[in-house]
């Protein structure tokens, strides 16, 4: 643990060994850490960010979005049972899979080119577990008051005072956990009528299970691993070092000004940096960790640790920025932020490449076509013939209507020597795909008995569906086989 | 467990006290969620096994004090099966199975059924996709039938089978051997004449001598004009579909050693309903009638 106070004292010299015959421990106990209230420009900028981030998240499920009569009218759903995504204008069918998978792209790209610009800014600032634990800790300081107090109550014994405390600090807990893992399942199904099944205890019981495990997630994760989360579980801590350099922008100490550290004295024998060893930046930490000490794992970088300092600063009548977004380039100098440290190739080609394939999703979705068709042929047997001597092949036809309404189509076939087509079952060549599926129809072509179609191995076919309102044409190459080679 | 306690001097850690070639391994202590995580799925193991199905005996395994099956699991979702179609197989046996395809749920439901009964039961001879065998088994997704290509008629035929002995309502008919009854050249007279039947290239002299002994010999069964009759499964002369082959050849063969297939009956082995379905799926695979 990172968490610095008590512990061993530094052993200098080599590897000393310790008199004691008791056995070493065989874990390590976590750290109590107690964030002291802060406030200051970045503090103001996570509230916007976790009022901002926590109203989409509880929101968006309950937002209205009219699709027409067959479809559902919620704006976000991820319709798992029926295989369909929505988003407001966007519907995404199973086999247009590569949207999620693009955004996906451009997520873990985007954590990229935010990493090596401003270092860990995601996890500072919009990470999940960061904004349900500065929530919590908003909670647990409402509830039982600031570092101080809490410090006090956490030594105290467990009096009336401190159990009815720590009961109302867990229970509102335990209503924002709730309201989480609610809040998820919400994504799924129709909300209200969700809502109106579980308060009447009869929504499925993979609603109640899931809600009954996000619940205890968010709890135990937001209310008591914290930071552990971070250390520990997340593999980003990890990756990130691979992602930073010395042009990334990152919270950091300005050592060159603030060392030799000390508490200020009229005569002091020495000349003393601007770090008066005020303890504040470690004690607004939520991770536990003295900034001083250099980059390190469990940082971050929520700026908390700006802020305390910049309060410190202005008091003592020094220049704000001891501790501040710098680069580790310029961590030595005292000068401002550099913005030319942004410019970087790497920082382009991260951005080149992200924005390149969002251009080509956009594309993707303006261009998409709400009909499509399927044709395979049916090569068991690869092709009949009839008693009349003419020469005849099946196909199996997917007509996919990915809208809101039913659809007439019309279909037809164009080859270079005429075929005749007929669908199975149905008289005539049009047929009605209801609204939001795909209809699977039988199709046949058949060559006259002396066509010159029957000598041909394999001669290309175009199937053409075309929706009899006229709004909408799709078309598949595909063969017919006259004769077997 | 080490009487020493050696720290490394860098991290200010515990080290495991061995040495190799000067460096020192960390004993870092995990943390404690990590210690009681790796308890609890001990415990989760240990309620596992007593609940569950576990430790591999010489005949099964532990039972476990659940009583979870899997396999009982899967006959009750057969049963679940069987009682959810129930209604919809009555109602497949009430409807004329002419109508059946006019009815979209029935037809659906038909299909899916008829397919696995197909797959399971004809697709052996008939091929997967109905495409028979040339010189074995006819093909069913022409427009040519022996003994009729209505939805009833097939129903008829799966039923009862074609010349299978064990059902007395089999579909019959036998085509002699004209090998032992006429000359060969007499037979090479008939080919010529039912090659001319369907207009594939021919020997006209030699045809019209067969005309008089196909008039005496076949039309019985073909009909005069060779046109077959399905009420004895006589195949069609006239037309392009050759079961056991259309060169000479071939036909000289089949008048001289007739064949003659057999199919056997499938009404003591599928349900009514089940044949009902397969019936409907081999009618709507391109040539039912």
């Amino acid at each position: 643990m990172p968490a610095g106070e008590g512990g061993l004292p530094p052993p200098m010299g080599c590897a000393v060994t310790n008199p004691t015959s008791e056995p070493p421990p065989l874990y390590a106990a976590r750290e109590p850490i107690f964030p002291r209230r802060v406030s200051g420009t970045f503090r103001r900028l996570k509230w916007w960010i976790m009022a901002v981030t926590l109203t989409i998240y509880y929101v968006t499920p309950w937002i209205r979005w009219d699709r027409g009569p067959s479809l559902p009218d919620q704006a976000v759903l991820v319709d798992l049972a029926n295989r369909r995504f929505y988003f407001f204008l966007i519907e995404i069918w199973p086999q247009e899979f590569y949207f999620i998978a693009g955004l996906l792209i451009m997520a873990g790209l985007g954590l990229f080119l935010f990493t090596a610009a401003l270092g860990r800014v995601w996890c500072g600032y919009a990470c999940p577990q960061t904004v349900w634990t500065d929530l919590f800790i908003l909670v647990e300081r409402w509830v039982e008051g600031d570092r101080n107090a809490r410090v006090r109550l956490w030594n105290a014994p467990w009096t009336a005072t401190k159990i009815r405390l720590r009961t109302i600090k867990w229970t509102l807990w335990l209503l924002i956990a709730l309201a989480t893992g609610g809040a998820w399942v919400f994504y799924f199904t129709d909300a209200p009528t969700l809502l109106g099944e579980l308060v009447r205890f009869e929504a499925p019981g993979a609603a109640y299970g899931s809600i009954a495990v996000l619940t205890a997630t968010t709890f135990v994760f937001g209310g008591f691993m914290r930071e552990q989360v971070c250390v520990y579980m997340c593999p980003w801590p990890r990756i990130q070092a691979a992602m930073m350099d010395e042009g990334t922008i990152t919270v950091g100490y300005r050592e060159a000004r603030g060392e030799p550290r000390g508490k200020h004295q009229a005569r002091s024998a020495t000349p003393l940096g601007d770090c008066i060893d005020c303890r504040a930046c470690v004690n607004v930490c939520p991770m536990g960790i003295d900034i001083r000490d250099g980059q390190q794992l469990a940082c971050i970088t929520c700026a908390l640790c700006i802020d305390a300092c910049d309060d410190v600063m202005a008091k003592i009548d020094k220049p704000r920025g001891l501790i501040d977004y710098v680069a580790l380039a310029d961590e030595a100098g005292t000068g401002g932020l550099t913005w030319r440290r942004v410019l970087r190739p790497r920082i382009l080609l991260y951005a080149v490449l992200w924005s390149g394939i969002g251009i080509g999703l956009l594309a993707a979705l303006v261009m998409r076509v709400d009909m499509t068709l399927a044709v395979e042929p049916i090569r068991n047997p690869i092709n009949v013939t009839l008693s009349d001597g003419s020469i005849r092949n099946a196909y199996e036809l997917r007509l996919r209507n990915m809208t809101g309404y039913p659809r007439d189509v019309a279909l037809s076939a164009r080859s270079e020597t005429p075929l005749s087509l007929e669908l199975q079952g149905v008289e005539g060549l049009t047929v009605t795909v209801p609204a939001n599926e795909t209809l699977r129809q039988r199709a046949y072509l058949t060559s006259a008995p002396e066509s010159p179609a029957n000598a041909e191995v394999s001669m290309p076919v175009e199937m053409i569906a075309t929706d009899t309102a006229g709004d909408a044409r799709a078309a598949e190459e595909t063969v017919f086989h006259g004769r077997q080679r | 467990m080490a009487t020493k306690r050696e720290f490394d001097e860098a991290t200010r850690t515990e080290t495991t006290g061995h040495e190799w070639d000067g460096i020192r391994e960390l004993d870092t202590p995990m943390p404690r969620w990590w210690l009681w995580t790796f308890y609890g799925t001990i415990v989760w193991g240990i309620v596992y096994v007593i609940l569950f199905p576990a430790w591999p005996l010489v005949h099964g395994a532990t039972p476990g004090i659940l009583g979870y099956s899997s396999r009982a699991n899967v006959a009750a979702d057969l049963r679940h099966a069987a009682e959810t179609n129930a209604p919809l197989d009555a109602r497949l046996m009430r409807t004329d199975i002419a109508a059946v395809e006019q009815d979209p749920e029935l037809l659906s439901f038909a299909m899916a059924g008829g397919g696995a009964v197909f797959r399971n039961n004809c697709s052996q001879c008939h091929g997967a996709g109905g495409g028979g065998m040339l010189f074995s088994y006819p093909n069913l997704v022409d427009d040519d039938w022996l003994w009729g290509g209505a939805a009833a008629d097939i129903e008829q035929t799966v039923t009862h089978g074609i010349r299978y002995e064990a059902d007395p309502d089999t579909r019959y008919s036998q085509m002699p051997s004209f090998g032992e009854m006429l000359e060969p050249a007499q037979i090479d007279a008939l080919v010529q004449h039912v090659e001319s039947l369907s207009g594939n290239p021919r020997d006209a002299a030699l045809a019209a001598e067969g005309a008089p002994l196909f008039a005496e010999n076949c039309a019985a069964c073909h009909g005069e004009d060779g046109a077959g009759g399905r009420e004895f499964g006589a195949p069609n002369l006239t037309d392009r579909i050759w079961l056991y082959g259309g060169d000479p050849s071939h036909v000289h063969a089949s008048i001289a050693q007739a064949h003659f297939g057999i199919m056997p009956a499938f009404g003591g082995r599928l349900s009514p309903s089940d044949i009902r379905k397969v019936a409907i799926y081999v009618h709507t695979l391109g040539g039912g009638e």
